[in-house]
């Protein structure tokens, strides 16, 4: 698989303008769920959810919803946009995220991200000021976490840990592939640089001259640590649409949407905003175009999400724009083929990082065993 | 080269506030030129970007000619600033643009502070708000504040009274800028910022073991 594409959701529970009808939280939950088993059916890569702790929305507890989908699916990889490695604990971030791997055999990754909800952080026992820190403290020790058992482990954010080993185990002895997303941080580009992560730019809501400044950032900085050329970089981006066959037609039918929009609405107008940032409303055939004119500034990249389901654009509408993107589908991942320069790798996925590993490894930590003598702080490695 | 940015946040045409501001860069860029500097001087009209700054506080981001403004005024080495007094401070307009500017771009900048108003009786207006706003902001404002009321555009520049004192006041104001702006610090700042702005990171990222010590140290 060369390149993926899927969609993200941040899981608002927004007014639809055009009818006054605001959605329970029920059905924007069970929402949720059939926009992410829509995607598996119209051949999609990714679904990713969003994590957010306040009303207007849904997106708490990202690791249930996940499992849930999960179970309703056989193809699509799950993952998150972003998980709050900031105001989470690590901890229960190694646990989660490695038991869903097992549940789904491993169609699972995850996107950091530090949320930007100041009263978000003190109801989780943390401040917004030290959310670069947090950031990087808290991924440092959840990469221990995956990777040894008996962490004895002292920092600054959370109680220390002594002979933790967090259970179970990544699947096949590998973590989930991370990202690190930012808009405008340097800072997060630097460390999935560092670590030779992924670095996912949200590429929504903003110029696309950030996009092109931090990716551009951390593939120098990728190549900078030893990780490979530039080009060989980890890159995905966000995106935006609304289309209907008729570019008129989706213009008159998505400016409700856009002038009352969380984030952006009240603002600039629907053309000034689809100038200055990647919205794209019109036609399937300019949809295609703009997102093919991505790798212009990014060069080619790996991962492609469409934010689909926000501004309170009602279920029927959601899915109707998921058939249409199914019928581009074969279109965009042709015309990203056709000019992908050779040497680029291909998105990562759990099999191509199993096989990267040399084959799946069993690094369970078995308990004391009185009759062999074998000790718990003995792992066991079963190739 | 010694660039200057003069902000100018009148709303009629013609303005009483465009008119001190010229008069400013006019007397800004003799000052200049005086002490042997080349000077090179910009003038941004906060009226034609009234749009994009309410764009920007909903939005996040600057458009177009904004963020051409906000790329000369970071680049600026020194500014002159001046605002129409509104209900006894400086114009809702004349404070957006400064709240949307990303944190530290005037930190260690000298700044000249100007006010126009229809009375004298808000002549303090420079020391009640415009100073502490850009104190504020780490800037550097220069001791002599200009304020012209309508009074002060009627009367002969050779007079003790009224533009005569105006004149005088302009002179001194601009040669305090220009003493800031020619220092021979590399940043060309009297005093060398150390808050680190995106841009900055952008050009030059901390690397990833200092971060990370920062992270666990503090």
């Amino acid at each position: 698989m060369g390149m993926q594409f899927g969609i993200f959701t941040v899981g608002d529970v927004t007014t639809d303008p055009t009818t006054g009808k605001t959605p329970t939280e029920y059905e924007r939950i069970k929402a949720t769920v059939a926009i992410a088993k829509k995607a598996e059916e119209i051949g999609l890569d990714v679904f990713a959810t969003g994590e957010h702790h306040n009303p207007p929305f849904i997106a708490s507890n990202p690791t249930a919803t996940l499992a849930y989908i999960g179970a309703q699916t056989e193809r699509i990889i799950l993952s998150t946009a972003t998980t709050l490695i900031t105001t989470t604990d690590p901890v229960l971030i190694a646990e989660d995220y490695a038991k869903i791997q097992h549940l789904t055999d491993g169609r699972v990754d995850l996107m950091m991200g530090r949320g930007n909800t100041g009263p978000v952080y003190p109801w989780f026992g943390k401040d917004i000021r030290q959310g670069i820190n947090l950031a990087i403290e808290n991924y440092a020790l959840l990469r221990r976490l995956w990777s040894e058992t008996n962490v004895d482990w002292q920092g600054r954010f959370r109680t220390p840990l002594q002979g933790y080993t967090s259970t179970p185990r990544p699947l096949d002895g590998v973590a989930p592939f991370v990202w690190h997303g930012s808009i405008r941080s340097p800072e997060i580009a630097e460390q999935a640089a560092y670590y030779g992560d992924g670095f996912f730019h949200n590429h929504i809501f903003w110029p696309a001259s950030h996009t092109e400044q931090m990716v551009r950032l951390y593939r120098e900085r990728f190549a900078h640590y030893g990780h490979g050329t530039p080009e060989q970089a980890i890159v995905g981006l966000g995106g935006q649409f609304f289309m209907r066959t008729n570019s008129q037609d989706a213009i008159e039918e998505f400016r409700p949407y856009f002038d009352n929009a969380p984030v952006y609405g009240h603002g600039p107008s629907l053309e000034d905003f689809t100038e200055a940032t990647p919205l794209t409303v019109g036609s399937p055939q300019q949809v295609l175009e703009r997102t093919l004119s991505f790798r212009e500034y990014v060069g080619d990249y790996q991962r492609q999400l469409f934010l689909v389901d926000h501004a309170g654009l009602p279920l029927k509408t959601v899915l109707e724009q998921l058939d249409l993107l199914g019928e581009l589908l074969p279109s965009l991942r042709e015309g990203f083929a056709s000019v992908r320069k050779p040497g680029v790798p291909d998105a990562p996925t759990h099999a191509s990082l199993v096989q990267a590993a040399g084959g799946p490894k069993d690094t369970a930590v078995y308990g004391a065993d009185d009759a062999t003598g074998t000790s718990d702080r003995d792992p066991l490695e079963v190739s | 080269m010694r660039r200057i940015v003069v902000v100018s946040a009148g709303l009629s045409v013609p303005s009483s506030t465009r008119l001190l501001a010229d008069m400013l860069a006019a007397a800004v860029e003799g000052a200049v030129t005086a002490r042997g500097s080349e000077v090179e001087i910009s003038t941004i009209e906060l009226r034609p970007l009234a749009h994009a700054l309410a764009d920007h506080l909903l939005t996040g981001f600057p458009s177009g000619e904004l963020a051409e403004a906000i790329r000369l005024v970071r680049g600026a080495d020194g500014l002159v600033v001046v605002t129409p007094v509104f209900s006894a401070s400086y114009s809702g307009l004349f404070k957006t643009f400064f709240d949307v500017l990303e944190p530290g771009t005037l930190d260690g900048k000298p700044v000249l502070i100007a006010a126009t108003a229809g009375t004298a009786r808000h002549s303090l207006v420079l020391e009640h708000a415009l100073r502490p706003l850009f104190a504020y902001l780490h800037a550097v404002v220069v001791p002599t504040g200009v304020f012209a009321a309508s009074e002060d555009f009627g009367v002969s520049a050779a007079s003790d009274t009224g533009s005569g004192e105006l004149h005088k006041r302009v002179e001194r104001a601009a040669a305090e800028l220009a003493a800031l702006v020619t220092s021979d610090l590399p940043s060309g700042r009297p005093f060398t910022p150390t808050r680190r702005s995106v841009e900055d990171e952008l050009d030059e990222p901390t690397p990833f073991v200092e971060l990370l010590r920062r992270a666990t140290q503090g």
